[in-house]
């Protein structure tokens, strides 16, 4: 093509050029915005434009269209008739342009003659807001100054007075108090801690308590959970099988850690994206490359595990755009994008950096497990081998393994072995792989797992007879009883580099079978270069995070600006691109974005300066007189309330309780749900194992995730589905969360225990009781007009439940020294409204 | 502002009436203003809506026969299988093919059922459902189904959710989104199982990215109909309502301080929460319907209660305003011994099914209700044989390419049959239908344009036909 339109151009001169034939100019005054810059982007940019140059000639920059191809200006100001680009569009040459598609209409070509008649009028565009540089604007002057306590409040303040607004006032003590507990660390302020924020007449007090706060352990657990959102996390694999991934967790204890020692986010994003490739790789950059082996697996028997890893090395790509950039690659997996710089080329240059990566577990031991587990080791060893060896294991594995690898190798020669060999694949990660290296070279982990698929699915190759004779069953259960001996040691799921990495390649129409162009891996031409040298991941990670990219500050900054505001200053979190929202404030966000750097990419300082902001401290009741003006509070002349999400909802009434057990990190724990819930799993196969002891009370964040059956109430209160990034939740209300909050076992424990909280820990009458149950399930003591109505509510139900025996003992099986068993009851009553009061289960 | 003066305020702007909603009333009222449907409407995202156009149908009752049942030995009689029994299919038929356990040189499996025309109009059935069959002149049967996935996940979301992608919103959440729901005290999208699990669970019911208000909630048949239904124990109505009452004022003085409209909502929710708690176990009681009509569903016997008890529920739950109504039967996916097992599944389904279409009709329900069977695909005409050591347990793969389902009620032209596969069953030949086809057509019944139905997410409008989908315009009345 290159070549032929060179040949072209060098064959054309002007003196063959015969005006007659050519479309008349159109007779009108041309404006490059309305007529020509639309027929450019249509018909000339996808080989003139930003992303490739045919002939060398581009047609999307002034300079660059004047300036001309290989041979020479194309355009000639003023003389369209002997414009190349004329006579080419107009096919009155050979060569006709474009060269694929319908010719260009007379009309179009007349507007083209037209243009380049009246002088090549051309408007040059900016590239959209978020391709262009950061600013590190100064913050603005405000008249009000002393309201101001930060430069986001300049931003603010500037906002507002120039709309006439003034500011709400600094919301009260104990509302501050909750809400910046509740933002730092998801937890409501203990009694203890309302009173002492209340004794601390220092004018720093709150300050003082937000450091508290950001030194909490707990931080990390309420930071980790918006991260997890957008890291898809979940326990399983999805899919039908939806195989339970018993190191998940792995990953996201890395998390906690991380975000509570303040890991900068520069390294927080090469460590998640290219751990494994640093010089100074250790077990924790490892684990935190389990960011990306949280995407789907699909392991349904007949699906081609090929289809299955592309679409994870994909959403890899697609994540990476939408977490990092706020851009939505993804778009491009079919096509060119249709609105942003992203070529369908690009996107699977950029899904080429993953491509490489294969999935592996790894050992990564807790504090305190790996001394045990290797004394234990060796007997453990020498008793499996003498295991195995009884039962005659490993010849029958020999035979096992020549089998299936007669089916990998040669594939229709034995129908058995066939579907045995699909299954394995399924069972097995990187099943090939494995089958077919030297079994001495395997990994310790690769080799159980050849055993354990033997010992599992002997049946799938063998008669039943067969299998029955090795006692495979047997030696499963015995096998099992050596490893319920060993200590525990804790695994990693990561991603290291592939050995033997697949080429990658442009799937025409996105399809994953129809290979179109091979790609190396590369990033987006409208952003800044990678560094020269920097090649692979790790350089990929370190592109993102150097000063000169555009996008990825700008996005971080904005969602930790959603997480404490409730909407970002872009309000489309996941998407910068010219589909998304423009920024309310886009001073502020540079001006965040670039202090953000300046600060080495330090969370906590930001999240420190926004909860210390007048903006932040203001009071979040309506404003009825802006009601039409700001609807949805983007001016933020107050603050907004906003509904807690699903983990923090169950973290608060356990909390309340008195039951929350505040242990950091660990393994999920799966809390009672109802029977019917897991069944609905594919054939009932998610066996919902109720966790005992006080692993029943942990925190939200640790409730195990099932994708195909997710726990409800994390579901009706809007957790995400975990398939795709999700940087935003919804926040919506339903009857059902009602009900939930009414009737779900947990909640009525809560009450139940909460009830006993109020009975032990506060002494004296009704009112005395009262204040106790507000301060420590809303930080604050009742008005006069709630205690009235809460007394004639206690009233009523304890004179209701003298009648009713069982229903006492129902709500409260336990009979309390001094206190009538009713009026106990009564106050678990009392206790359920509490846990369901609208400001309970919200942030004010 | 107290809570009079606030109350007054309110009432000017209408606010407060229902507004059961949140924040995915933005991406509502976003939809509703660019199609041209937002006057009128109010704040709650299940308020009733207009459809686009005058519609033929106001519900749907979604029978879905998860694993895909054999369409050879039910639907589309193939003698000619016949004389290939036991052999390979010509090679010309199976180039290129890629299915899921099966090669495509894998012998072909006649089928042993014996079809016998139906009704007046006369459309074959297979002798293992003659109650469907009794039906034929109700039903529109489509033989040139096909898909593009070829495993039961994949399939099962490209048939709920448009693509083979995992997150999408699903067709039930699309039809409550677009058109709201009629009853006041039940949910507006109902999903009921029978027999196991299914693939995609709760995947082919899930909101994806529409509010969550607009996922199926689980119709569960044994414990609570609906999740935390049931109060405590102990815990009678009236001290729920003294209870509720108590919140209420509560809830009512907090948003006298704050003045947010979401209390309101929350409000309405709990009163909502509670008018459900009386619906759902009404709506279970079967003690007033007929004996007649137990009988003909089947509700009190094997192998039919389970699946007759989920379609008497569906009938009763369209005369309550559900809108969409989502009836999982799992699992036809006979890979091994087809000829019993097949058997099974229609003993069992056969029955409730045709008193479902019988019932609707005589009550006047199905001209309003959109009934639909079928799976996720269909079956090879190609035997599979997982264990080469029992000669009889054959049985089929998963076959994408060509299989049947059936339609009736609202919108839709019974008695007949659209569409044509070729003498092996193995390709359409005629009037083909897509997944993405029967989306449009379900939809128009609906009153709803699938082109118009769009969410915004990402950057772009999402629908569930994704970017393809036909109107079949032979399938309506």
């Amino acid at each position: 093509m290159l070549c032929g339109a060179l040949a072209c151009l060098l064959a054309w001169t002007p003196a063959r050029a015969a005006d007659a034939t050519l479309p008349p100019p159109a007779k009108i005054k041309v404006e490059f915005t309305r007529d020509i810059e639309p027929l450019l982007t249509k018909r000339c940019l996808v080989c003139h434009g930003a992303q490739q140059q045919m002939s060398g000639l581009r047609l999307d920059q002034k300079a660059a269209a004047l300036k001309g191809g290989a041979s020479g200006a194309d355009i000639l100001p003023g003389k369209s008739a002997e414009s190349r680009l004329i006579l080419l569009v107009a096919g009155v040459e050979k060569k006709v342009m474009p060269p694929a598609g319908a010719h260009l209409t007379a009309e179009e070509v007349g507007l083209l003659r037209a243009w380049i008649d009246q002088g090549v009028q051309w408007t040059e565009r900016a590239p959209h807001w978020s391709f262009q540089k950061i600013q590190h604007p100064a913050p603005p002057a405000v008249s009000n100054s002393k309201w101001a306590r930060n430069a986001v409040d300049n931003f603010i303040l500037a906002r507002l007075e120039k709309e006439g607004i003034a500011p709400s006032a600094e919301a009260g003590k104990l509302t501050l108090l909750r809400r910046v507990s509740l933002d730092l660390t998801g937890l409501p302020p203990t009694a203890e801690e309302v009173s002492a924020f209340l004794n601390d007449t220092r004018p720093d007090a709150y300050e003082r308590t937000v450091d508290q706060l950001l030194a909490s352990p707990h931080y990390g657990e309420k930071w980790a959970r918006y991260w997890l959102d957008q890291a898809r996390y979940a326990d399983s694999d999805g899919y039908e099988k939806d195989r339970s991934r018993p190191w998940a967790w792995r990953y996201r204890h890395w998390l906690i850690d991380a975000i509570n020692r303040d890991l900068p986010f520069d390294q927080f994003t090469i460590q998640q994206l290219a751990g494994d490739l640093l010089p100074n790789r250790n077990m924790d950059t490892l684990v935190a490359t389990g960011f990306n082996r949280n995407t789907l697996t699909n392991r349904e028997g007949g699906t081609d595990p090929e289809q299955f890893r592309d679409e994870q090395v994909l959403d890899r790509a697609a994540t990476l755009g939408t977490v990092w950039m706020g851009l939505t690659v993804g778009c491009a997996q079919c096509h060119n994008h249709k609105y942003d710089p992203i070529s369908q080329k690009e996107f699977y240059q950029l899904s080429a950096y993953f491509n490489t990566q294969e999935e592996t577990n790894i050992q990564a031991p807790l504090p305190g497990e790996l001394g045990p587990y290797l004394a234990a080791r060796p007997e453990f060893d020498r008793k499996r081998k003498a295991l195995l060896e009884e039962y005659k294991i490993p010849e029958a594995m020999a035979d096992y393994e020549a089998k299936l690898r007669e089916s990998a190798l040669h594939p229709g020669t034995h129908d058995d072995w066939d579907f045995a060999y699909g299954e394995f694949t399924h069972t097995v990660d990187n099943a090939r792989k494995v089958l077919l290296m030297d079994p001495a070279k395997r990994s310790e982990l690769q080799q159980t797992a050849m055993l354990d698929v033997f010992l599992g699915s002997c049946g799938n190759l063998y008669p039943k007879e067969h299998c029955d004779d090795l006692k495979v069953k047997d030696v499963r259960t015995k096998l099992n009883e050596l490893i319920a001996k060993l200590p525990p040691v804790s695994y990693a799921p990561v991603l290291l580099e592939n050995d033997a990495p697949p080429k990658a390649y442009i799937h025409i129409k996105g399809d994953w079978r129809e290979h179109g162009e091979e790609v190396k891996p590369g990033t987006l031409a409208s952003l800044p270069p990678l560094p020269a040298g920097d090649t692979g991941r790790l350089g990929l990670a370190r592109w993102l995070v150097s000063p000169e990219h555009p996008l990825t500050s700008r996005v971080a900054v904005n969602r930790i600006w959603q997480e404490i505001f409730g909407r970002g200053i872009v309000l489309t979190s996941e998407d910068f691109g010219t589909q998304g929202d423009r920024p309310t404030h886009p001073e502020l966000l540079d001006w965040l974005a670039s202090e953000f750097m300046q600060r080495g990419w330090s969370s906590k300082q930001m999240v420190r300066l926004l909860v210390t902001s007048a903006t932040y401290r203001q009071a979040s009741n309506a404003r009825p007189e802006l009601a039409a003006k700001d609807p949805d509070n983007t001016l933020y002349a107050r603050q907004s309330r906003l509904r807690l999400p699903a983990e923090l909802i169950r973290d608060g009434a356990l909390s309340a309780a008195g039951l929350l057990d505040l242990r950091i990190g660990g393994k999920s724990v799966r809390p009672p749900q109802p029977k019917g819930v897991a069944e609905l799993s594919y054939g009932g196969s998610v066996k919902w194992e109720e966790s005992t002891g006080s692993d029943r009370y942990r925190r939200g964040l640790y409730i195990l995730f099932q994708r195909t059956v997710p726990y409800p109430q994390l579901m009706t209160f809007d957790a995400p589905s975990a398939s795709l990034a999700c940087t935003r939740r919804e926040r919506t209300d339903t009857p059902l969360q009602a009900l939930n909050l009414l009737n779900d076992p947990v909640f009525f424990e809560a009450a139940q225990g909460l009830a006993l909280r109020i009975m032990h820990e506060a002494s004296g009458g009704f009112r005395e009781r009262l204040n106790y149950a507000y301060a420590i399930t809303l930080g604050r003591a009742p008005t006069a007009h709630e205690a009235e109505r809460m007394g004639k509510y206690f009233d009523e139900t304890r004179s209701t439940l003298q009648k009713t025996h069982d229903t006492i003992a129902a709500l409260f099986p336990n009979q309390l020294e001094g206190t009538p068993q009713a009026e106990t009851a009564a106050w678990v009553e009392l206790s359920r409204v509490l846990l369901n009061l609208d400001e309970f289960i919200t942030r004010d | 502002m107290d809570l009079e003066q606030f109350r007054r305020i309110q009432s000017r702007r209408k606010f407060f009436k229902e507004c059961a909603g949140g924040i995915g009333t933005i991406a509502l009222a976003q939809m509703l203003e660019r199609e041209g449907r937002a006057a009128g409407v109010e704040q709650n995202p299940l308020t009733p809506r207009k459809p686009h156009f005058k519609p033929k149908a106001k519900n749907v009752i979604f029978m879905f026969m998860e694993g895909g049942p054999s369409q050879i030995d039910l639907f589309d009689p193939k003698p000619e299988l016949q004389k290939w029994h036991g052999k390979p299919l010509p090679a010309e038929l199976t180039k290129d093919l890629r299915l899921a356990f099966t090669k495509p040189n894998a012998a072909v499996l006649g089928s042993p059922r014996v079809f016998t025309p139906h009704g007046k109009s006369g459309i074959e059935f297979s002798d293992f459902i003659p109650n469907i069959g009794s039906c034929a002149d109700d039903l529109c049967l489509v033989r040139s189904m096909y898909t593009d996935a070829f495993n039961h996940h994949p399939g099962q979301l490209m048939l709920f959710g448009g693509s083979i992608q995992v997150g999408r919103p699903t067709m039930g959440a699309w039809v409550l989104y677009g058109l709201g729901s009629e009853s006041q005290n039940l949910p507006g999208f109902v999903v009921l199982s029978s027999g196991v699990g299914t693939s995609g669970g709760s995947s082919n019911w899930s909101s994806g990215y529409l509010p969550s208000t607009y996922q199926g909630v689980v119709f569960r048949s044994s414990g609570d109909p609906v999740l935390y239904l049931s109060n405590p124990p102990g815990i009678t109505r009236e001290m729920e309502r003294a209870q509720l009452d108590t919140l209420k004022d509560l809830n009512e003085e907090h948003l006298a301080s704050t003045g947010d409209m979401e209390i309101a909502s929350r409000i309405s929710s709990y009163e909502l929460g509670f008018r459900m708690q009386m619906a759902a176990p009404e709506l279970s009681d079967f003690s007033k319907e007929t004996p007649e009509t137990l009988a003909m569903y089947g509700v009190n016997e094997e192998p039919t209660r389970q699946f007759a008890t989920n379609c008497l529920l569906a009938r009763r739950m369209v005369e309550r305003g559900v809108r969409f109504v989502m009836l999982n039967h799992a699992s036809w996916d006979d890979h091994t011994d087809l000829n019993k097992k097949l058997k099974t599944h229609c003993d069992t389904a056969d029955k409730p099914t045709a008193a479902l279409i019988k019932d609707l009709k005589q009550r006047g329900l199905l001209e309003d209700t959109l009934v639909v069977w079928g799976g996720e695909f269909g079956r090879t005409p190609m035997c599979e044989i997982r264990n080469p050591r029992d000669a009889n347990n054959a049985g089929r793969d998963h076959h994408p390419l060509a299989y049947s389902l059936f339609l009736a009620g609202g919108g839709i032209k019974g008695g007949q049959v659209i569409g044509k596969t070729d003498d092996l069953c193995m390709n359409v030949v005629e009037d083909k239908v897509h997944v993405h086809d029967l989306q449009a057509t379900l939809l128009h019944c609906l009153g709803l344009d699938h082109t118009r139905l769009t969410v915004p997410h990402m950057g772009r409008d999402f629908r569930l036909t994704d970017v393809a989908g036909n109107l079949v315009p032979k399938m309506l009345a």
